[in-house]
């Protein structure tokens, strides 16, 4: 997009021009709907989430100044909304901005095993599909957010920084255990399949 | 060939995101290069951590906004006249 059609876009959005709404209702609901689902794992929630997110993004499209992409603020909308959601159901504290954990031990790979050269079939089947699903369920709010962002929906560590405020350094902290995690988790799960393949 | 920039698996642990995400300079990633060939434990949690990221993509490649939410999107916005039917 160039800078005229971007000033263009965020005028016309300022101005409240519906069909400029619609359209970027048209182009951004799906990546914070699947966004939603992976920070709440269930569709109800993922649905409140995409609603509110864009309730909030037009009330408030004052506030957005055009700096990052229009795709960057609704997900950092999208994001606070998830965590906001998740700390109310867990009672739990956790924020972005929260100090990183000084234990580094879950930077440190654990199991050392080659599965790599498991049958694709048996590394995409629906099986191992559900596992990931799990597995990322067990991240911690704030990885599994940069997580997703970088990873799975692939932003920039800039992009990710921007959504989750977040420096770009602590995106790649974030990031590295978020991973390493789940490396570990797939791991275990892999490495359990191999050996019931020897018996 | 000599080799001064000789490597150890804690400098390729400190270096892994960086250099599964392609952001490394081209000597440093020579000789990582250079030491997973001849390490077996660094190339497997290399393998392993790409083929992780891959894998994670992939699973969630299919979860897509389903037709009545996104209907029920468009009208919670008013937006029901613009809402695009496939
Ligand atoms: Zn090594």
């Amino acid at each position: 997009m160039n800078e005229n059609s971007k000033t263009f876009e965020l005028e016309a959005l300022q101005k409240r021009d519906r069909a400029v709404f619609a359209q970027v209702l048209d182009q951004n609901s799906d990546r914070i709907y699947r966004l939603a689902l992976k920070m709440l794992g269930n569709v109800q929630d993922a649905e409140d989430i995409l609603q509110e997110t864009f309730i909030k993004a037009f009330n408030n499209i004052d506030q957005f100044e055009g700096r990052s992409k229009v795709s960057t603020w609704l997900y950092r909308i999208a994001v606070n909304e998830s965590l906001m959601l998740l700390r109310k159901r867990k009672g739990n504290t956790i924020q972005l901005d929260a100090p990183l954990e000084t234990d580094e031990g879950d930077l440190i790979p654990r199991q050392i095993v080659d599965w790599c050269c498991l049958p694709e079939k048996e590394l995409m089947n629906t099986e191992t599909r559900d596992h990931i699903r799990e597995a990322v369920k067990t991240l911690s709010d704030a990885n599994r957010a940069a997580f997703i962002l970088r990873d799975v929906e692939g932003l920039s560590t800039q992009e990710t920084a921007e959504a989750l405020d977040i420096s770009e350094s602590a995106v790649k902290v974030r990031l590295m255990r978020a991973r390493m995690q789940l490396r570990e988790e797939l791991t275990a799960f892999f490495a359990e399949k191999m050996i019931k393949e020897t018996l | 060939m000599t080799h001064e920039h000789d490597i150890t698996c804690q400098n390729i642990l400190e270096n892994l995101n960086t250099y599964i995400d392609g952001e490394l300079g081209d000597e440093i990633c020579a000789d990582i290069e250079a030491h997973i060939q001849t390490c077996l434990d660094c190339r497997i949690v290399v393998n392993t951590l790409k083929k992780t990221i891959e894998l994670c993509k992939y699973a969630d490649s299919e979860s897509s906004l389903p037709v009545e939410t996104r209907h029920r999107l468009f009208a919670k916005l008013n937006l029901e006249d613009y809402e695009k039917k496939d």
